[in-house]
């Protein structure tokens, strides 16, 4: 019941070594099946239909230009959610939103959350939840959904998100907290506490 | 390991981020404790409601079909970089030789407009009732002259003891620029010589060589800001001849 849900999907790549290399996947191949998820990301980060569409077609035509230039062996996916992160950093919307610098490298997870609000933010409803994540700031909501929703490896959103493994860590770790903040205050009668 | 130790590793190990040996640890540690249990259950339980409330929006269908549009069969041939790396420096060749092929056909009307513009004057002063404006075959009449007349002085060549004999000048104007237009004749032949300033719009840049423009000898050359043209019927040698007086004494 409680234990970690990701495969060590590399393990099982790295016993069998084709003689020859696999015909090269073409771009197609590789960034169809992530229109779902990109749209979805893209539209978490712009909270905004028609700047999501914009978004991730601009993601796409960007990822097809630079094709060549990626490195096969390394992450696909990362790479696309680099270049859609980045696309949206740089347009009008995401230019407001700078990831603050000042990131404690560690903070401990020593509070005692068996208190009874816990029980009940473990079971907020998708809307309170939904609501939550939108009004998280941006850096928080984008690292809760590479890593819950898109179920990245810390390896892989630092691919993404282009930051250092520890970060990736003591991200989620303060997005986590924050998302609980949030949640605990939207329980009914739910401010006592903080 | 004390409860606290073990909640600082819990997101890894929910992550599935954490090493194999303390994850067995800590899985061991979980089933032993109630506390830290309850604790991943419940962080187990945020996960995953933010992993269902986060898989919210779906794309229009005519997003899907411009993407997959886009992407689709973008038929890479082989050789496409080839062809590229070939292209791009011939369409840039291509360009710069237009525009060289261009400038050189512009400077050549441009020359020709020049001398059909001398070679008329050079006629209609012959043509004329009074060639000349000032009569003398002394250059020391001829110069002083045309000062306050036109806005540079040059020098003019003896031609004692030469074929040539001058017969007088002129002001003359090319292209709205006045200069000096001296006659010489040559057994029979007359040949004009024009001096303008070079700035003159129309001289800048004009070849300094000898042509045979509309059955008339040519020659041309700066000198000391000076655009000499030297025009006549006479024979190619004659033309030459006095331009290299007139380049002794310039």
């Amino acid at each position: 019941m409680v234990s970690g849900n990701k495969t060590a999907e590399g393990a099982v790549y790295a016993i069998e070594v084709p003689a020859q290399p696999l015909p090269a996947a073409t771009f197609a191949d590789l960034a169809q099946p992530l229109f779902d998820q990109l749209y979805n990301f893209a539209r978490w980060l712009t909270q905004d239909p028609s700047e999501a569409e914009d978004l991730v077609q601009e993601t796409y035509a960007k990822a097809l230009r630079g094709f060549s230039s990626f490195q096969a062996g390394t992450n696909f996916r990362a790479w696309m959610y680099r270049i859609l992160r980045n696309s949206f950093l740089n347009s009008r919307t995401g230019l407001g939103t700078a990831v603050p610098f000042d990131e404690e490298e560690h903070e401990t997870a020593a509070v005692d959350r068996s208190t009874p609000e816990s029980v009940l933010i473990a079971q907020a409803s998708r809307e309170t939840v939904q609501q939550a994540l939108s009004e998280l700031p941006l850096h928080f909501r984008e690292i809760l959904l590479l890593c819950e929703v898109e179920e990245m490896s810390y390896q892989e959103i630092a691919e993404a998100l282009a930051i250092p493994q520890g970060t990736v860590m003591s991200r989620l770790f303060r997005a986590r907290k924050a998302l609980r903040g949030l949640l605990q205050q939207k329980l009914p009668g739910g401010r006592h506490g903080m | 390991m004390a409860c606290e130790a073990w909640r600082e590793k819990l997101d890894a190990y929910l992550d599935g981020e954490l090493e194999s040996a303390d994850a067995a640890e800590l899985s061991a540690h979980l089933r032993g404790c109630a506390a830290c249990a309850a604790e991943a259950l419940e962080r187990m339980q945020i996960r995953r409601s933010v992993a269902a409330a986060g898989r919210r929006y779906a794309a229009s269908a005519s997003l899907r079909a411009a993407i997959t549009k886009s992407i689709a069969a973008k038929p890479t041939k082989p050789g496409g970089w080839y062809w590229r790396v070939v292209a791009v420096p011939a369409t840039l060749l291509l360009l710069v030789s237009l525009a060289v092929s261009w400038y050189v056909e512009r400077e050549k009307a441009r020359r020709l407009r020049v001398y059909s513009e001398l070679a008329d004057l050079h006629v209609a002063a012959l043509a004329s009732a009074t060639p000349v404006d000032v009569v003398s075959s002394d250059r020391h009449t001829v110069k002083p002259w045309f000062q306050g007349k036109i806005p540079f002085t040059f020098n003019l060549p003896e031609v004692q003891g030469s074929e040539f004999t001058l017969l007088g000048g002129r002001v003359t104007y090319l292209a709205q620029t006045p200069g000096a237009h001296l006659i010489y004749q040559i057994r029979k032949h007359e040949i004009s010589v024009f001096v303008f300033q070079d700035g003159a719009t129309e001289t800048v840049g004009l070849p300094s060589r000898a042509a045979h423009v509309l059955s008339f000898n040519m020659e041309s050359w700066t000198q000391d800001g000076l655009r000499y043209f030297v025009v006549g019927d006479a024979g190619a040698g004659d033309i030459a001849a006095l331009s290299t007086l007139l380049r002794e004494s310039g």
